[in-house]
């Protein structure tokens, strides 16, 4: 097929005229992309590769990341850093992807009353910024507020409350939940979709054969869905080991109390442009981009090559 | 599809559920608008009652309005939204026509470049973007950002609108050409008002996340006169932590335009992320 077109191409048509209008509908979009995206972001990967000696810019190669991965005044930081990027990952996929996943199975019973009202309702909180978000929550958990030793109280577990976001042992856990509630509503919907899109026909064969119920679902749709949840995930990665909005707004640049909320996204920030006493690196700035870079290439890589390529899809 | 499937206990169950989320989703949201019409005493000593004749109070709006230049933010953000969406969407058609259209050499792997961006964030050049920023004096203006945000939004807009125009069909462009239509024609003509309803749901999809970024505010345009709407809220709630009534009403008059658009929209975005599958 392809070969037809392209002999056709180059012997039926021998002086076609030069199809300049392709260039033109191509070259603006071109332009701003590379000029504002992958020439700075080449760019941010070559200046790890520098550093100043001397009042000069000068090639140290790999010198960066062993000062990032080895010395004491980054080491710890940055391993601090990654570490709470890996939990702060870990809690999204273990809370806000389950969730997901019921609530979108929930929704997606025929004839449920209220889904339309449920399904606007729930996915609310995502298109507010990080910002409303953050400090929404920061006046509900504070105790001075006491709205939530007041609901803790209803349910006999005031003993437990705490100022958590001030805490070093559960800041992490209370900001990577707030960020759940908020994200919640796109594993919902995209896994949603995908469930309205299972064919009835293998619905019904499935209760002809008498699976019904829990057994149904995980038998049939969640199989049936397992490209959906591939996807997910991986925007959940590539969202998370990006992130910084809601941290800065909720415990400020410094990741507080003691860095204990400190993730790449922050730890680039005030390196790259240095807070209160700490002066801005755009070396080190760099060097951190591009490990954050290596981590969501890896990531993507192995979603597109591993995982997307092996979950079977079903044609309908 | 129309046999009852699930009993009556089990439909009342996930109701039960079902209402419980949406009840967790929207507490936040409701509380803090409530609290921000009430007197200081009242946010206080009863923060689950609604405002009533007594406790009603503006003191927070006026003290914001008063304060920030709130007026100047929304401006700022309206203008960075609304013309980084018109490039991305003009821009971004344009690109997805000649993908989806002709057939030349370089095709997929131009598609492949183009496609890049929507997995790899553009954050992750930001210290070289400040620095070109700051080489061609765009530091603190609009244009940096409306640029940045342009190129951040023209991958997807280029996925999905290719998509979208392979479905156009070829006869009805081929008899545009056979009427003597140029390119250019067919391109403004013929095919942009056949694919209007997926650039609404790319201009949603672009839309939030230009609205609600901190980051190249915070970094590119941290100047008082080009602070966005995010930006000022943030920085405004920060001075007034101790102002309850202040920081309430910041934070409402900074929900209340984006709650009003989901409720103009929200049946267009979410057919789109659900890609139609809900009608």
């Amino acid at each position: 097929m392809s070969s037809a077109i392209s002999s056709e191409d180059t012997i039926g048509i021998p002086a076609r005229p030069k199809r300049w209008h392709i260039l033109v509908f191509l070259l603006p979009a071109f332009i701003v992309y590379s000029a504002v995206m992958i020439l700075p972001l080449i760019e941010t990967l070559r200046l790890s590769l520098f550093n100043t000696v001397d009042g000069q810019s000068t090639f140290v190669g790999l010198h960066n990341f062993q000062v990032l991965f080895g010395d004491e005044r980054w080491a710890a930081d940055f391993w601090r850093a990654l570490k709470n990027n890996f939990i702060f990952f870990a809690i999204h996929m273990l809370v806000q992807n389950p969730l997901g996943i019921a609530l979108a199975a929930m929704l997606s019973i025929p004839k449920l009353r209220l889904a339309a009202f449920y399904r606007t309702a729930i996915f609310m909180p995502t298109i507010l910024s990080f910002v409303i978000v953050g400090f929404i929550w920061k006046l509900i958990l504070s105790p001075i507020w006491g709205i939530t030793p007041f609901f803790m109280d209803l349910v006999g577990l005031k003993a437990f409350f705490g100022p958590w976001l001030g805490k070093p042992g559960s800041a992490l856990i209370a900001v990577s939940l707030i960020s759940v509630w908020q994200n919640v509503g796109i594993p919902m919907m995209l896994i949603y979709a995908a469930l309205l899109n299972i064919p009835d026909e293998v619905i019904e064969a499935a209760e002809c054969d008498g699976i019904t119920g829990w057994s149904q679902f995980w038998k049939i749709k969640l199989p049936l869905v397992l490209p959906a949840i591939g996807m997910v995930s991986i925007l959940t990665f590539v969202g998370n080991f990006n992130a910084f909005d809601l941290i800065y707004t909720v415990q400020g640049a410094l990741a507080g109390p003691d860095g204990s909320t400190d993730i790449l996204g922050t730890l680039l920030y005030r390196t790259f442009f240095g807070f209160q006493l700490q002066l801005g690196d755009r070396s080190m700035g760099a060097t951190i981009a591009t490990v954050m870079f290596l981590i969501i290439l890896a990531g993507v890589s192995l979603y597109l090559f591993g995982i997307q390529r092996r979950v079977r899809r079903y044609q309908f | 599809m129309s046999k009852a499937r699930i009993s009556p206990l089990r439909s009342s169950f996930v109701h039960l559920a079902l209402a419980g989320y949406t009840v967790v989703a929207l507490f936040p949201v409701v509380l803090t608008i409530l609290n921000s019409l009430k007197d200081k005493n009242a946010i206080f000593r009863t923060p689950l009652q609604p405002p009533t004749a007594e406790t009603f109070s503006l003191i927070g709006y006026t003290t914001v309005l008063k304060q920030g230049d709130f007026i100047g933010y929304f401006q700022n953000s309206l203008i960075v939204t609304v013309i980084s969406i018109f490039f991305a969407l003009l821009f971004g058609a344009m690109a997805a026509f000649a993908l989806s259209e002709y057939r030349f050499r370089g095709n997929t792997l131009m598609g492949l470049y183009l496609a890049i961006g929507i997995m790899i964030p553009i954050r992750l050049g930001t210290v070289a973007i400040l620095q070109g920023m700051v080489a061609t004096g765009l530091v603190n203006t609009l244009t940096a950002l409306i640029l940045v945000y342009t190129a951040q939004g023209l991958p997807l807009a280029i996925f999905i609108l290719s998509e979208f125009m392979r479905t156009v069909s070829d006869d009805l462009k081929n008899a545009g050409r056979i009427d003597g239509l140029s390119e250019y024609a067919i391109f403004f003509r013929l095919v942009l008002p056949l694919v209007r309803p997926a650039m609404a749901t790319v201009a949603v999809f672009t839309m939030i996340p230009i609205w609600n970024d901190l980051w190249f505010p915070l970094i590119l345009a941290p100047g008082e006169a080009t602070k966005t709407v995010t930006l000022g809220s943030q920085v405004f709630i920060g001075q007034f932590v101790t102002n309850w009534n202040a920081v309430l009403a910041a934070l409402s008059l900074a929900i209340f335009p984006v709650l009003i658009l989901y409720v103009i929209f929200s049946r267009q975005l979410i057919r789109g992320i659900t890609a139609g599958a809900v009608k």
